[in-house]
């Protein structure tokens, strides 16, 4: 039964060189939905980036004669939040954290996590079973409840939930640098450039790394869309982001009571973390397909 | 088989064991001496040593750890900080009512997941397939805790119809199958039910079309089977899979349902855990932590033996 | 290529009856032409194989016979009629009912070919059941008969056993087995000794040969192996680029090929061969079925081409009866009956 516990259904079957990468922008190049999300992305990026130039207001500047205004109120665009803020404005510069805080845990977890997975698939031995038994003990906990956990326990604000999300998201991707190294490590031509005198770091430069890190940025950009959603999450239960700070998650969750007299504007924020997610989600599925990794 | 069980329990146990030691240690990392947290800044320095003594928390590290997991094994998990009552006792409940909102999300996301998957997995490639997968991915990526307010929205303030938030209109904080509680529980299981959903139905997809790509599925069609027949095998092979996912996504909903219950106010472990973050209050964070992590313990290995138990290339191999 | 009216008036018809038969496998990148006009009655209790190369066609061949290419891709044109019923027309629902019982398959890779997670037992009593109105008990029980039929040992405490927990010869018994549960008068083999080592492969053709002979099948055998041919075969058909080139009785094709690349074939094995004399080999490589050359599939390996080979695709010819090649140098002196689809 072998073949069902292959992980080197994610190898490449052969060193990725250029031709590669030039068949995977073709191929992204030809994926409407991708092309799409992508420029989606973009634009909310250079918005969110532009927010000072741009925004109609200051984030912190609000009114009580003017809370809660409807969607399309002169003036305000969109509308004005609890306090009299303006929506737009709140939402653009709310962006900026909302993705710092959704991307970084993923960048961090990604060379740590690499780096860990890495040492763990090619040193193999007592290293794997240190670095992986490790691994074993946080997985079992369920994602959200340990990114709550440490968050809980460590207390409010943006690093302690930058922290707890990067500790959550290390194991798992350990555990597929680890699988794809492994199964790498034990390809023919792997094992023919050892058999040829070749060095660790040479065998590590010129086979594993370029043929690891392929299916590994791929399980990462899969991850962003989750980050996103668990960082406005924490946000969203007073844990990351403090007030008076724009942040979706965080105005979301001070727009709950406005439910009831605005529910459109209520749902703004979520609407943004949900575009971002989706359009994350379906880029990254795009790039594992063009990359032709399972 | 049976070899095989034990082997797996006892491996079971050292994981044990570490998710323990973390629970432990979240109190380590906490910032603060939680004895400050229940005490007024003003109090005498002997009363916050004697409580610091009847709580363990002079002796060195190890042994504290050790004292804590002896009376965990008791089943005591300390009194609350904030109300003085033992922590087991506000557990209790709100696992109970956790577990119904779980298994209720779990049951809405293993049907509709195998449906819109098996559907996408039968008609391959065409409008079936794409709509099926449009909406697994518009699961997983919708942020659920705002679906639930949208859903409030829509079905509590713009029709209402359905109860808003907590889990009984007659005032009562557990669960019970009777018409008082029930219309409480669509919404927030509806909402938890998407990322399952999402998560099964591209698993079932997955698994289902590489099946059907399998030889003996030309073999099935050979003997003259109808879509029905084939459609049998396809479920037997998938199962063992299948079932994984839906064991690891019943813990996830278990542990990950804080969100949900923050929205719609639903008095189990995810509120509780949240009462107890803002009030510092850690030994009830510890307790939940660690009574939810050993659920999602053993869950994992009930699946695990089950895939087992089911699958005859595992079982006798 | 035997003409239409080999069937005197009042003989019962072939069991398979195939004309210009032509499958092709059409998606958005590629049209494959895998097979390009294949003529061929099978009659009641005959063994014909087809021999080729991978990529002859031989296979998409054999599973136009109960329609088990990939549907959905696959365009069938011309005539097909098993046992009576048209092949190319059928509704999806009659050509169902007619595979396992009329007509029925065994598979190259018996491992893969099994449902890994049924017993072989079930995997029987599911077909019999499908195709008969019988009992749990009785299907039970046949399947136990057909075990033995199929010599396999132990056969009761084998109807429990999975395909993993069978040896691979084993499990090719079991394959045939459930090919025969519902007496099939047509059955087709893919290679079936192809994935089993040198002795059990002679087991497996005795077995097939004498099952064949017992229940009068008429079957169509699908290999690259010229000894296994020579083994079972009635007839042969040797099969290039989608097309039967030569078709002949054994004996005489084996003996004497017409066309150049059965001749090459032939010369390319060690069968026969007198010690010392060098293996010849064919040089080049079967063409891309995607463009078809417009001329003798052949004809761009082959050492005899002329002009004449490059202009159209040789029809039949027979120099005696009973043989036919498409090769433009084998003499046409037994002249067909009019009306031969060519």
């Amino acid at each position: 039964m072998s073949d069902l516990a292959l992980p080197a259904a994610a190898v490449p079957a052969a060193p990725a060189g250029a031709s590669y990468w030039a068949g995977v922008r073709k191929r992204l190049m030809r994926d409407p939905v991708s092309l799409v999300c992508a420029a989606v992305l973009l634009l909310m990026l250079a918005a969110i980036l532009l927010a000072p130039v741009i925004a109609p207001y200051g984030p912190y500047t609000g009114s009580v004669l003017r809370r809660l205004k409807p969607i399309g109120f002169p003036g305000y665009v969109l509308g004005t939040d609890e306090q009299g803020r303006d929506m737009l404005t709140r939402l653009l510069f709310g962006g900026r954290l909302s993705w710092f805080l959704g991307i970084t845990p993923v960048v961090l977890a990604f060379g740590v996590g690499g780096l860990l997975g890495l040492v763990a698939g090619f040193a193999g031995g007592w290293v794997n079973m240190l670095i992986m038994r490790t691994t074993d003990v946080f997985y079992a906990f369920p994602s959200v409840l340990l990114a709550v956990a440490i968050s809980g326990a460590l207390g409010t604000g943006i690093g302690n939930a930058i922290l707890s999300l990067t500790l959550v998201f290390i194991p798992q991707i350990i555990r597929v640098t680890e699988s794809v190294t492994t199964g790498v490590r034990n390809l023919d031509y792997v094992e023919s450039a050892r058999a040829s005198g070749a060095g660790a770091m040479t065998i590590v430069r010129v086979h594993v790394l370029p043929n690891v890190l392929g299916p590994v940025f791929v399980y990462a950009t899969s991850l962003i869309s989750v980050s996103m959603i668990l960082a406005s999450g924490l946000s969203f239960l007073g844990l990351g982001t403090q007030p008076p700070e724009p942040e979706w998650g965080l105005m979301l969750n001070t727009l709950r009571a406005a439910i009831y007299t605005q529910p459109l504007i209520a749902m703004l924020p979520g609407l943004c973390i949900f575009v971002t997610s989706l359009c994350f989600n379906l880029l990254s599925d795009g790039l594992r397909a063009a990359m032709d990794v399972r | 088989m049976i070899l095989y069980i034990l082997r797996r329990i006892l491996y079971t146990v050292p994981i044990a064991l570490a998710v323990g030691f973390v629970c432990f240690m979240l109190v380590q990392i906490a910032p603060g001496d939680p004895i400050n947290a229940i005490l007024p800044a003003d109090a005498p320095k002997e009363v916050a040593d004697m409580l610091r003594r009847a709580y363990g928390l002079d002796q060195p590290l190890p042994v504290q750890f050790w004292l804590w997991l002896t009376h965990v094994a008791q089943g005591d998990l300390g009194r609350s900080l904030a109300t003085g009552r033992p922590v087991t006792a506000d557990l209790a409940n709100a696992v109970g009512n956790t577990l119904v909102l779980a298994v209720a999300a779990a049951l809405i996301g293993f049907v509709a997941g195998s449906v819109l998957g098996g559907a996408a997995a039968a008609w391959r490639g065409t409008a079936v397939d794409r709509g099926a997968i449009g909406l697994a991915v518009v699961g997983v990526s919708i942020p659920h805790y705002w679906l639930g307010m949208v859903l409030v929205i829509l079905f509590s303030v713009l029709w209402p119809i359905l109860p808003a938030t907590g889990i009984s209109s007659d005032g009562s904080g557990s669960w019970a199958w009777d018409m008082a509680h029930i219309p409480h529980l669509i919404l927030p299981a509806v909402t938890l039910a998407v990322i399952p959903t999402g998560l099964i139905a591209r698993t079932v997809r997955g698994v289902a079309g590489d099946i059907l790509n399998q030889d003996f599925v030309t073999t099935l069609r050979g003997k003259g089977l109808r879509p029905f027949g084939i459609f049998r095998h396809v479920v037997k092979n998938a199962a063992p899979n299948v079932l994984a996912v839906m064991g690891l996504q019943l813990g996830y909903l278990m542990g990950g349902s804080i969100l949900v219950e923050t929205v719609f106010n639903w008095p189990g472990t995810g509120l509780l855990l949240n009462t107890a973050i803002f009030q510092r209050d850690i030994p009830v964070l510890q307790g939940t932590i660690l009574v939810l992590a050993l659920f999602f313990v053993a869950i994992n290995l009930a699946v695990d033996i089950l895939q087992t138990a089911i699958d005859p290339r595992v079982r006798r191999g | 290529m035997p003409p239409d009216s080999a069937n005197p008036p009042g003989a019962a018809p072939p069991l398979v009856h195939a004309r210009d038969l032509t499958v092709r496998f059409v998606t958005r990148d590629a049209t494959v032409h895998a097979v390009n006009g294949v003529d061929f009655d099978l009659a009641q209790g005959e063994v014909l194989c087809i021999l080729g190369e991978s990529g002859s066609g031989k296979s998409v061949t054999l599973r136009a016979l109960m329609r088990l290419n990939p549907p959905g891709v696959t365009r069938v044109s011309g005539t097909l009629r098993v046992g009576g019923h048209d092949m190319v027309a059928a509704s999806a629902r009659a050509v169902a009912d007619l595979r396992g019982g009329l007509v029925s398959m065994i598979f190259q890779e018996p491992m893969t070919a099994l449902d890994p997670i049924f017993t072989i037992g079930r995997q029987i009593r599911e077909t019999i059941l499908r195709h008969e109105k019988v009992s749990g008990a009785e299907a039970d029980r046949r399947a136990l008969e057909l075990l033995e039929l199929v010599q396999i040992p132990s056969a009761k405490r084998r109807l429990a056993a999975y395909p993993h927990e069978l040896s691979g010869g084993l499990r090719q018994r079991a394959m045939i087995a459930i090919a025969l549960s519902c007496r099939p008068k047509l059955l087709l083999a893919d290679e079936p000794t192809t994935a089993l080592d040198a002795t059990v492969q002679i087991q497996i053709l005795l077995l097939l040969r004498q099952l064949q002979r017992e229940l009068g099948m008429g079957v169509v055998f699908v290999t690259h192996d010229l000894g296994v041919a020579g083994e079972i075969a009635d007839r042969i058909a040797v099969m290039y680029a989608g097309r039967f080139i030569e078709e002949g009785p054994t004996g005489a094709l084996m003996r004497a090929p017409l066309h150049p690349y059965a001749q090459g074939l032939l010369g390319a094995t060690v069968h026969g061969q007198r010690r010392g004399t060098p293996l010849t080999t064919i040089p080049g490589s079967p063409p891309n079925l995607e463009r078809l050359p417009e001329g003798c599939a052949f004809a761009p390996r082959c050492p005899y081409t002329e002009p004449a080979c490059l202009a159209a695709v040789p029809a039949p010819r027979r120099p005696v009866p009973d043989r036919a090649a498409r090769c433009i140098r084998v003499p046409d002196t037994a002249q067909p009956p009019a009306g031969i689809a060519a």
